[in-house]
């Protein structure tokens, strides 16, 4: 085990608790609003002070983890869903005309940056939670089929997977039973890291308003609505901003941390 | 040479035919006739044919790809649909806030990752590059924009060195413009001096292994020497790589930016547009976008080819 490991893992858990506890329990309603108690600096009471209409910011952050982490971790999935079996196609057919589609495919969904791809859902279906996590999903799919195919590639290599040949298995079977659980060290660090990106873009497309649309809270639009006050109540835009610079910063820690840990070589070479 | 130019320029325009297919496709399939929305509810019937019409919108589906592609080749991105004037005229005003942004981000992003990178990798394992190290462990993790409103708070609210956002136009003079475009550029600058640091570091450590840097030692040269005269030059060509790609990924980061400083660029047009449904200024700004991450890559694999051979025969 690893410091960053620790760290980055005890930086992420708490914010996922804070997400899963935001379910059951908040200090305060996040919704309601307390006019008389707007603006308070953090004290006794709210922790984290109140918002413009009084809310609690403590519970918008509980609450707000919520939105970051499930919209962050759906695209993810949909990025892992879709780019991992692009990728084991591509390199199980490695040098074929598919091979080659998929790889330009994938340049081509690069050149779309996720801001551009949710500019042009939103431009469409309107701005939403489900449309941001589109928007970032797609740019996800790429980032798995690449690197998935680049590791299958090198096993296809390897002698154990000849044996796997010669003893007759099929190329799919191939992919799934041998390449697959070779690859997914790789796929967990590379997973680690889309997710911070993950929170980021969201807080992004939240704070430019295509993100999730009120009453969901999020971060990135606490941080919209903050911008306005930011000379009279500067706290309201510090503690969102720290909240994701901490979930971020946590997630970076233990992708690193994890592929020091799963893969013992790169500890020597880095060292 | 020639030949993988060929090949990566037939390559480069197929790319932008299937993205302008796509976002043509896309928009497509947005719900609201654009010649409707424009004349409102009590439109007489043939004056929302006149306009079908004069809009372009009364042909086919593909003869409407065709004209948009053809006009955008001649340098005819339509005509926006809420101000009534053409398109590429918006889109020229607003670059001439964006652009000069993005490369003034990417001149600052330069200028703090080198120095940074070289200075962490030379001091592998030691104080120093823990400490760059760590700086740009944060810096990866600060959302650009919540940066750009602390440097608000900090230079423009307390201490009044800077104008909290707005843009005064070129013909106020160079320097007030690029003074009122600090402040973003700085912004935008930071998590990209961060990975480009990284990469620097990361690119001059796997230099500095190699044997000609040994050779170089011993054939008299200071660590110093050695450093600069083999090191760092060898290690550029990674570098410059990414410096390429962040040029793309600074232009879209700016949408978002431009709206911390209330900037006039690409950014706040596209946004204006999507809550007027301007949809033709949306399109056309977002394929002038992909046409601009697809070019840089473009040319990124050009000058790579020229500096490296060896990746002349791999496509």
């Amino acid at each position: 085990m690893n410091r960053n490991l620790i760290l980055g893992a005890l930086l992420s858990a708490l914010f996922l608790a804070a997400a899963l506890v935001s379910f059951v329990w908040t200090p305060f309603d996040h919704t309601v609003m307390d006019i008389p108690a707007k603006l308070q600096r953090p004290d006794g009471v709210h922790w984290l002070g109140t918002d413009q209409y009084g809310r609690d910011i403590f519970s918008m952050i509980m609450v707000g983890a919520r939105t970051s982490i499930a919209v962050a971790l759906v695209a993810v999935g949909i990025g892992m869903a879709l780019g991992v079996p692009l990728g084991l196609t591509a390199a199980a057919l490695r040098g074929s005309f598919l091979d080659e589609l998929i790889m330009r495919g994938n340049d081509l969904v690069f050149a779309f940056p996720s801001l551009v791809i949710a500019i042009l859902i939103t431009a469409v279906f309107g701005a939403g939670a489900v449309n941001a996590i589109i928007a970032i999903g797609i740019f996800n799919i790429p980032v798995f089929a690449r690197i998935t195919r680049g590791a299958a590639l090198s096993l296809w290599e390897r002698e154990f997977i000849m044996a796997a040949r010669v003893a007759g298995k099929s190329a799919a079977r191939i992919s799934a039973e041998h390449i697959l659980p070779n690859v997914t060290n790789l796929l967990i660090v590379q997973g680690t890291i889309q997710f911070s990106l993950g929170i980021l873009a969201e807080a992004g497309l939240s704070y430019v308003g295509l993100g999730a649309q009120p009453p969901t809270p999020s971060w990135g639009r606490m941080l919209a609505d903050a911008q306005t006050l930011v000379a009279i109540a500067p706290h309201l835009a510090l503690i969102p901003g720290l909240a994701i610079i901490l979930t971020v910063l946590g997630l970076n820690l233990m992708g690193d941390g994890l592929r020091d840990h799963l893969d013992p070589r790169l500890r020597v070479s880095r060292a | 040479m020639l030949r993988y130019s060929l090949k990566r320029l037939l390559s480069l325009l197929i790319s932008l035919a299937v993205a302008s297919v796509v976002i043509f496709l896309v928009i497509e399939v947005a719900p609201g006739d654009p010649a409707a929305i424009m004349l409102g509810i009590n439109a007489q019937p043939d004056t929302l044919a006149s306009l079908r019409a004069e809009l372009g919108l009364d042909v086919p589906k593909w003869e409407r790809y065709l004209n948009w592609v053809g006009g955008m080749v001649q340098g005819d991105f339509g005509t926006s649909y809420t101000y009534r004037t053409p398109v590429a005229d918006m889109i020229a005003a607003r670059m001439q806030v964006s652009l000069p942004l993005a490369l003034y981000a990417l001149t600052l992003s330069t200028l703090i990752a080198f120095p940074a990178g070289i200075y962490a990798a030379a001091r592998r394992g030691r104080g120093g590059d823990m400490a760059v190290m760590g700086a740009t462990q944060l810096g990866v993790a600060v959302p650009n924009f919540w940066f750009a409103m602390m440097l608000v708070l900090l230079f423009a609210i307390n201490l009044r060195w800077f104008g909290a956002g707005g843009f005064p136009g070129w013909d106020k003079g160079l320097w007030a413009g690029l003074h009122a475009l600090t402040l973003p550029a700085i912004a935008l600058a930071l998590p990209q001096a961060a990975i480009l640091a990284r990469v620097m570091r990361s690119a001059l450590i796997d230099i500095l292994g190699e044997d000609f840097m040994r050779t170089a030692r011993a054939k008299g040269l200071t660590r110093r020497q050695a450093l600069w005269r083999h090191g760092v030059r060898n290690a550029l060509i990674p570098v410059l790589t990414i410096i390429g790609l962040q040029f793309s990924f600074l232009l879209a980061g700016s949408i978002i930016i431009e709206q911390v400083f209330y900037l006039p660029g690409l950014g706040r047009l596209v946004f204006q547009a999507i809550s007027a449904r301007d949809l033709i200024v949306v399109e056309s700004v977002v394929m002038l976008l992909v046409f601009a991450v697809i070019t840089v890559n473009f040319l990124v694999d050009i000058a790579y080819a020229l500096v490296d051979p060896r990746l002349r025969s791999r496509t």
